[in-house]
């Protein structure tokens, strides 16, 4: 319906976990846990992105599309454009 | 009896007495019988008393005037008064002491099992020579010498000793037991890692990377916004009221919750995350950011003549009169790029949701496989490294790097490759990846067009070289440096060596070999139980909510409420513990054999010191004193 482009989540995304992942270690306050903290925090950008990545490649070059009912076609025309 | 005996000269009266006593010997109440027996004469009297005595009865005197009689029975009453008094005072005493005594039972029955506890421990020491003294051998962390010196001080001042208890620091070639510190977040993580086998002294602890891989591998595997929601809000109800005493003392099931309180926690929260991204709240997805595919420029309406003949192209009576049909992203204008975060909301609609959703969770799953494998490997060097085994690094890990990376790791950039190069235009041609891997393998005959040109030789080059490398070179360069290590062992067993090295590393290498293709295989489990998930819960709603919200007005209402009521039942028994015991169980099962077993060895013993809070635990389970 809307013209989605791509450049523009991957950019968010990268920018948001690059911040949590690359930046976010710096700020970690020291004490006994700081390297647990730390590793967690690479993790977790390392994951979620690579899981959001996953997903919006396998979905920009689609090779068939979406199979449909006629009265799911009908509400989607008129409902969603 | 008597009036046969006595031949009739005795006089018989019996009362029966008001009250039942307690026969003192037996306890038991019985009933008691008085008689009065009149005789005349000696040798009546003892015929009498010997008939008595048969039947056990109890004979008193019985005096001849009446006012001695009444004065006995005045002094047996006062009597029977004073021992009345006597007995009730007795048992108030009795229940005094034991009140009392029953309140410090619990505080007494403690103390008796630390001091027992403390017992045992001595027991294991052994004596000095001179039979004076305890000798304990103990392992201490080195980090904590300090507090060990000071403790001991400090308890022999307490203890007003005359001789102080000191220590000395013995050189062993025994291998110490193996010591993480934890607190009570990394706890819950450090005992799913100790459950598969406490980690060898000092190598690399997988507990540190658990804590976000097996939350993030168990969420892909249960992926739903809501049902992660709601475990995500158990979770925090947990942690919230961790300190109230009675989740502390609750039963086994209970207490397994409580413990992996901080396990849950996390695991609900990347469910959120993978529920978004998977677009999936209680089986209906959320159209966030509208749709990336268009159905009104299937219409041919919604281009211009000219390009008719080109397209197969909808109007309102192909429509009408076909019951599915499927929009096709050649035709300019249908796909109009792809959802920014997660899986595009039409597909929840579609009725081949399953084949995109097939391939898309099966490609994901081999990539998080290997990635998670290489990592296993890449943590393998660091032990290596640590151990001063250098020539392990060059001839074991990096042989099986080359090995994972070159064969699945081109894998991988096939995968991406295909999504980012072939498009809908060239969807004729574009070829499987399953069908060029395996290619890569058997050589046939009949060249399929590869990905990319060039591509056949290429794959010839790479596999020969590093299979050649991982096979052999590990075992030989290894056996020769091993040599060299032994070197100052006797040359007998130098023989001996060779040989056991030469079997484990042949044993190592053709498990490592067939293990990447099985272990990535294995790893298609996320796709498995993320779509079995998917489909129960879709199950779920379509069988009682869709019921329920289907039925009109008027008796709608009355029956929504119950209807609601089983789909909150059935979802908290059914997706909620059933499902996330299934999903607990394989990412466990994912993280002890795929995971660590690339690196982890896992043949060490716990360090577990004497401790009163450790026995506390015992006290909550043994209600007696036993």
């Amino acid at each position: 319906m809307t013209a989605h482009s791509f450049a523009l989540p991957v950019i968010i995304f990268t920018t948001f976990w690059g911040l949590v992942g690359i930046a976010g270690p710096w700020f970690v306050p020291k004490g006994p846990n700081r390297g647990v903290i730390i590793t967690m925090l690479v993790a977790t950008a390392v994951c979620c992105y690579l899981f959001w990545l996953i997903a919006i490649l396998a979905q920009l070059n689609p090779l068939f599309g979406p199979q449909l009912k006629n009265e799911t076609i009908w509400y989607v025309r008129f409902l969603w454009e | 009896m008597l009036w046969r005996v006595c031949k009739g000269y005795t006089i018989v009266s019996y009362a029966e007495l008001d009250e039942s006593l307690e026969d003192p010997e037996t306890g038991e109440v019985i009933k008691w019988y008085v008689f009065l027996i009149s005789f005349w004469g000696e040798q009546i009297g003892h015929k009498v008393k010997k008939i008595c005595d048969c039947y056990h009865c109890h004979v008193y005197p019985y005096p001849n005037t009446a006012e001695e009689r009444r004065e006995i029975q005045e002094g047996l009453n006062t009597r029977i008064q004073d021992l009345y008094t006597v007995l009730h005072k007795t048992e108030d005493y009795l229940r005094q002491v034991l009140c009392k005594a029953a309140e410090s039972v619990y505080s007494r029955v403690i103390q008796v099992k630390k001091m027992k506890a403390i017992y045992h421990m001595l027991n294991m020491c052994s004596f000095d020579v001179t039979n004076k003294c305890l000798i304990a051998e103990v392992w201490c962390p080195e980090a904590d010498l300090q507090d060990l010196r000071r403790a001991l001080e400090e308890g022999s001042r307490e203890s007003g000793a005359t001789i102080p208890s000191f220590m000395n620091i013995i050189p062993t070639k025994e291998t110490p037991p193996t010591r993480i510190r934890t607190n009570k977040f990394t706890e819950g993580f450090q005992n799913i890692v100790d459950a598969y086998g406490v980690g060898s002294y000092r190598e690399v602890n997988p507990a540190l990377f658990t804590i976000i891989t097996f939350p993030f591998l168990f969420a892909v595997m249960f992926g739903d916004f809501g049902h992660g929601f709601v475990m995500f809000l158990f979770a925090l109800l947990l942690v919230l009221n961790e300190n109230h005493p009675r989740l502390n003392q609750s039963q086994e099931i209970m207490r397994m919750f409580f413990n992996g309180r901080y396990i849950l926690l996390l695991m609900g929260l990347f469910s959120v995350y993978t529920g978004l991204i998977y677009n999936d709240c209680f089986s209906k997805s959320v159209n966030l950011f509208g749709s990336g595919w268009n159905v009104s420029a299937m219409y041919s309406s919604s281009h211009p003549p000219a390009e008719h003949k080109k397209m197969v192209l909808w109007n309102d009576s192909v429509v009408r009169h076909n019951s599915i049909l499927q929009l096709d992203p050649s035709i300019p204008g249908v796909f109009r790029g792809p959802y920014p975060l997660g899986i595009d909301p039409i597909w929840n609609l579609a009725t081949n949701r399953l084949t995109f959703l097939n391939s898309f969770k099966m490609k994901m799953s081999v990539i998080l496989g290997i990635i998670h494998m290489t990592f296993g490997v890449i943590l393998g060097i660091f032990n290596h490294l640590h151990f001063r085994k250098k020539f392990n690094i060059y001839l074991v890990s990096i042989p099986e790097l080359l090995f994972m990376l070159c064969i699945f790791g081109y894998l991988i950039f096939m995968i991406f490759y295909k999504w980012l190069v072939f498009s809908a235009e060239t969807s004729r041609v574009a070829p499987s990846i399953l069908i060029e891997f395996i290619n890569m393998f058997l050589f046939p005959a009949s060249k399929t067009s590869g990905l990319y040109t060039g591509q056949s030789g290429y794959t010839l080059i790479r596999k020969d070289s590093e299979e050649e490398v991982s096979l052999l070179g590990s075992q030989d360069i290894e056996e020769g440096n091993h040599q060299v290590e032994d070197g100052c062992r006797e040359m007998a067993c130098e023989e001996f060596n060779f040989g056991e090295i030469l079997m484990t590393q042949v044993i190592h290498s053709i498990e490592y070999c067939l293990g990447c293709i099985s272990n990535t295989a294995s790893y298609l489990r996320l796709w498995a139980l993320s779509l079995a998930h998917a489909q129960l819960s879709d199950v779920l709603w379509a069988m009682l909510m869709r019921v329920g919200l289907r039925v009109d007005t008027t008796y709608g209402v009355l029956l929504l409420l119950p209807v609601i009521a089983l789909f909150a039942v059935l979802t908290i028994f059914i997706l909620l513990i059933m499902e996330g015991l299934s999903a607990f169980l394989h990412a466990i099962r994912l993280h002890w054999v795929e995971f660590q077993n690339k690196f982890y060895v896992g043949a060490g013993t716990k360090f577990v010191p004497f401790s009163f809070s450790l026995l506390s635990s015992k006290f909550n389970n043994d209600d007696s004193v036993a």
